[in-house]
């Protein structure tokens, strides 16, 4: 189980303090999932790094009773001087993982070749992306934080990240965070809407599509992405 | 009651996790710094040796600590090995935080974590280069064996202390200010001349010797020359001093190290 509990965050601007969220509460069981939805600027960026434990909250707390992955996908974790192999040998260093026991399944997904043996400052984007999922598949989570971001890269290889995350690993938990409505409605059962740091909940995905598209008709001007 | 026994399951836990990431943490570190080419790991003790022995030529030449009976080369060796502990890894503890930013995405990966890496490598690449010049000189027989190993051990592990608790305080302070950065170098420089590398405090006028004893690694580089080459002169060092500012800078430093940790924007 995941559970959120008063989440606020400050962020220093040279403008003065910026309330990003806003006690945020929120709870998820193990194996269930929830589905997160905001505009550019509303604070999703913000609740994922919270939720993955990158960034200290400002006040509240987040307790986490299930294993929790890395922002799925996320690219930045890479050192550019290393290898992909090298890469993959320090997260399984972290997680503690025999990194031979996933070392072919990482190489088979990224499709990168020899470059697999080659540093990442020399990959193009696509295949650091490949990469970065392949790393977030190769260590197993209790409940997976799932970007929009995910959802780049060619039809092909967005069919085989949907096949190895929410097919096989079907029982899992996940939040999916995007702006897109179509992506929550496909993939969850329920679904928040984060407005100005506030999250606000709902039972359906139905209700959360329509507080958010109310949301969005009254404030047509968009929020900078922090 | 299960409770001490729960606890110490979760400690010991926490430690496996702590011992996972600074390994993870050093090995990439080691790669990512010095690269798998030529000399490859062996960089770290290579780099610190190179500058002592640069410094030991340039000594020599211009007749350092002549007709003082203490020989150059060790002269040298003890005074810029002991300035190398604490001014390297401060210097590399400055960019720790913006150089693994990402990192901080996995979350067992803290601040705190990033320093301690640094420091250990520092500290021991230092560490092996000032054995392994003093084992050189030793055998090439330009310098005696150290008198008092054990006083020497004690002295350098000062030094080593203090080299580590200001790596905490100045890496700390980085997060909230760029200017950390930048006042540390102009000022790592003004203090190497100052650092009792290049005296002894008894080569100094009396009136001025109780000003040098401000700095605290002067008592580190008194304390490892007494030990190596005994009572030969007078040493001016107050342990109990030195160790109070390493227990100050301590604390101040995990401090500055948590609340960097709060400040501190994952990218």
């Amino acid at each position: 189980m995941i559970r959120v509990e008063h989440l606020s965050k400050v962020y220093r601007t040279r403008a003065g303090s910026r309330l990003v969220l806003d006690d945020v509460n929120l709870t998820l069981d193990r194996g269930r999932n929830v589905g997160i939805l905001g505009r550019n600027g509303a604070g999703k960026s913000t609740l994922i790094k919270m939720l993955a434990g990158a960034e200290r909250p400002t006040s509240g707390r987040i307790v986490r009773s299930m294993s929790v992955s890395w922002p799925l996908a996320f690219g930045g974790a890479f050192q550019t001087h290393l290898t992909g192999l090298d890469n993959l040998k320090f997260v399984c260093r972290i997680y503690g993982v025999d990194y031979r026991s996933v070392v072919d399944f990482v190489e088979n997904f990224a499709e990168l070749g020899v470059y697999f043996r080659e540093p990442v400052s020399h990959y193009s984007h696509g295949m650091l992306t490949r990469l970065a999922f392949a790393l977030s598949m190769a260590i197993e989570f209790d409940c997976f934080l799932i970007d929009e971001a995910m959802v780049v890269g060619d039809a092909r290889f967005h069919e085989r990240c949907h096949v190895e995350l929410f097919q096989k690993r079907r029982d899992r938990a996940f939040i999916l965070v995007s702006h897109d409505a179509n992506v929550i409605k496909l993939y969850c059962e329920r679904a928040c809407v984060l407005t100005d740091g506030r999250l606000h909940e709902f039972d359906t995905v139905d209700a959360a599509y329509e507080f958010y598209q109310e949301s969005l008709a009254k404030t047509p001007v968009p929020a900078p992405e922090l | 009651m299960a409770g001490p026994v729960l606890i110490s399951a979760e400690l010991r836990r926490s430690l496996t996790i702590q011992r996972r990431v600074l390994h993870a943490l050093l090995m990439r570190e080691v790669i990512t710094r010095f690269g798998r080419h030529n000399l490859g790991a062996l960089w770290l003790v290579a780099e610190p040796m190179l500058f002592t022995l640069g410094i030991v030529t340039l000594w020599t030449a211009v007749g350092l600590a002549h007709g003082t009976g203490i020989p150059v080369a060790a002269f040298a060796v003890t005074g810029y090995s002991s300035v190398l502990v604490w001014r390297n890894t401060v210097t590399r503890s400055n960019s720790a935080i913006q150089q693994n930013l990402n990192l901080l995405f996995h979350r067992n990966v803290r601040v705190i974590d990033v320093f301690v890496t640094r420091i250990v490598l520092e500290v021991s690449g230092a560490t092996a280069s000032f054995i392994i010049l003093s084992l050189f000189f030793i055998a090439i027989g330009w310098i005696e064996p150290p008198v008092d190993l054990l006083e020497v051990a004690g002295g350098w592990s000062l030094l080593v202390w203090f080299g580590a608790s200001l790596a905490l305080v100045i890496g700390g302070l980085t997060a909230f200010s760029d200017l950390v950065e930048r006042i540390w170098h102009p000022l790592a420089y003004l203090l190497f001349p100052l650092s009792g590398a290049a005296f002894m405090v008894d080569w100094l006028p009396a009136s001025i010797r109780p000003v040098a004893m401000y700095l605290p690694m002067v008592h580190g580089v008194e304390i490892v020359r007494e030990g190596y080459f005994g009572n030969i002169v007078h040493f001016h060092y107050s342990v109990a001093y030195m160790m109070s500012v390493c227990v100050a800078l301590t604390l101040v430093g995990l401090v500055c190290v948590r609340e960097a940790g709060c400040r501190v924007e994952a990218q």
